[in-house]
């Protein structure tokens, strides 16, 4: 009787597959129409590095030490720092990356004394010369700040 | 009357008539079917299909359409030049020809012949030897296949099909589509043979080339399967006959089995006919593109053992009951 029953259960694995997709066929669509619909990024989402604003300071922390650019496998991490006099902590005024070389390993936001570092969410980077990957991050948050 | 009517103006006029109506339809069903399937595969995959041009992307076949006329007529270097060209009209023609009997509604068929459907399916038939020309004349190991496996295909094929056929055929004594239809005013034949509807559908599918039984084209072994080598307009014949031909598979099944331009059970909640038989025909069409998501393609063997085992075999016992079944009962 294999004959019939293969008939019978075949047929009957089918219909199984055809409900699948009817019922896939009604279920909302995941797409996001993006130039139109921008999605919000998970904060767990690996940007390029950016720096931290601390509410209490209302600024960075960052003292440009170096730590980050000597623990960085690619070399793109470059800052400079100034003491306002001489008894005074180092503060950074230019917190250079080359993000188009960066591999994103994360050593820095690890490494970083006065966790000042993160990830930010931002994914739209396509631009048409690779000097937009080079970006000033102190100036940066200045900008986004102002 | 048929007779009466072929010297007056009035036959010439309804031919003409006819024949316009039926390339303007046929187009437009084409684009409208393509535009479905991609609206269909997206929801399926849970995404949205085209969407760009047109409101919910209506306009985006047409786009392609004019994309496609503009494009350069590739004719390979070795390939068979007449046969080539030929191929794409000789798979449309056969097409066109089966409108000339479809029962679109009480008066709105083009002539009520008394082969009605003899006549289609011997047309139908003659697509095979345009894929069979066209996949021969490309001079292309993939287009040969491609159109080997069709005939392959159709051979086996067309027999449940003209067997499951034949059971509604004897039912009614008549080739004649208004017969049939006629027939069909208080109970649709699907409901008097189920088995022969099944198996004329899934043969249908098979005649059609679609998914499932897809292997004539199968992309992911023969890049197109016949018209592997075809550019331009060449290839949107091709792809016009075969959305027509999917279209024409529908309406033979709305015919024989669904009744027709009749409502359910001889309800017709005053929709006039052709409403009926145009919503039933797409319906059976969504149905194909449905199979067409959903199922993955058969092997060869697979393939012919389904036909010479399954489908023939029962389409036969399907035959005899319906014989015997009207003989004694």
């Amino acid at each position: 009787m294999g004959y019939w029953k293969d008939i019978v259960l075949g047929g009957w694995s089918l219909i199984e597959g055809m409900k699948v997709t009817g019922r896939a066929l009604f279920k909302p669509v995941v797409t996001v129409q993006y130039p139109r619909r921008h999605l919000e990024m998970s904060p767990a989402y690996r940007g390029h590095i950016e720096l931290k604003v601390f509410p209490e300071t209302g600024t960075h922390g960052c003292i440009a030490c170096g730590t980050c650019q000597r623990v960085c496998p690619s070399h793109v991490i470059k800052v400079q720092g100034v003491k306002a006099h001489a008894r005074s902590g180092k503060i950074a005024t230019h917190y250079v990356i080359d993000y188009t070389r960066c591999s994103l390993c994360g050593l820095c936001v690890e490494s970083c004394p006065t966790q000042t570092l993160k990830f930010s969410t931002e994914y739209e980077l396509a631009s048409d010369s690779r000097w937009d990957g080079v970006v000033d991050l102190v100036l940066r948050m200045e900008e986004s700040r102002s | 009357m048929m007779e009466a009517a072929a010297t007056s103006g009035a036959y010439w006029l309804r031919l003409i008539i006819g024949l316009v109506v039926v390339l303007i339809f046929s187009q437009l069903n084409a684009l409208f079917l393509v535009w479905l399937e991609r609206k269909v595969a997206g929801h399926i995959q849970v995404r949205l299909g085209p969407m760009e041009v047109g409101p919910h992307g209506l306009l985006q076949t047409i786009v392609d359409g004019i994309k496609l006329v503009g494009k350069e007529l590739i004719t390979p270097a070795r390939a068979d030049r007449k046969l080539f060209v030929i191929a794409p009209v000789l798979v449309f023609m056969p097409v066109l020809v089966a409108f000339l009997v479809l029962p679109f509604g009480p008066d709105l068929i083009i002539r009520d012949m008394n082969v009605g459907l003899l006549l289609i399916f011997a047309f139908s038939t003659f697509s095979v030897l345009a894929i069979l020309v066209g996949g021969w004349a490309s001079n292309n190991k993939y287009a040969l296949l491609g159109a080997i496996r069709s005939v392959a295909q159709a051979v086996a094929y067309e027999i449940p099909l003209l067997l499951s056929v034949m059971s509604v055929v004897i039912m009614v004594n008549s080739f004649r589509f208004s017969e049939l239809v006629m027939a069909q005013q208080r109970v649709w034949f699907v409901f008097l043979q189920p088995v022969a509807a099944l198996i004329y559908f899934i043969c249908a599918t098979a005649e059609t080339n679609r998914a499932p039984f897809d292997i004539p084209e199968a992309e992911s072994e023969l890049v197109a399967g016949f018209h592997t080598e075809y550019s331009g307009m060449r290839f949107g014949l091709f792809f016009l006959a075969e959305y027509t031909n999917m279209f024409i598979v529908c309406a033979v099944a709305t015919s024989l089995f669904f009744g027709g331009w009749h409502g359910p059970f001889g309800f017709s909640f005053k929709i006039p006919g052709v409403v009926w038989f145009l919503a039933k025909t797409y319906v059976l069409l969504f149905v194909l593109m449905w199979f067409r998501w959903t199922f993955p393609r058969v092997r060869f063997d697979q393939l012919m053992n389904f036909s010479w085992k399954v489908l023939i075999p029962l389409s036969m016992l399907n035959l005899v009951i319906t014989a015997l079944v009207l003989k004694f009962v």
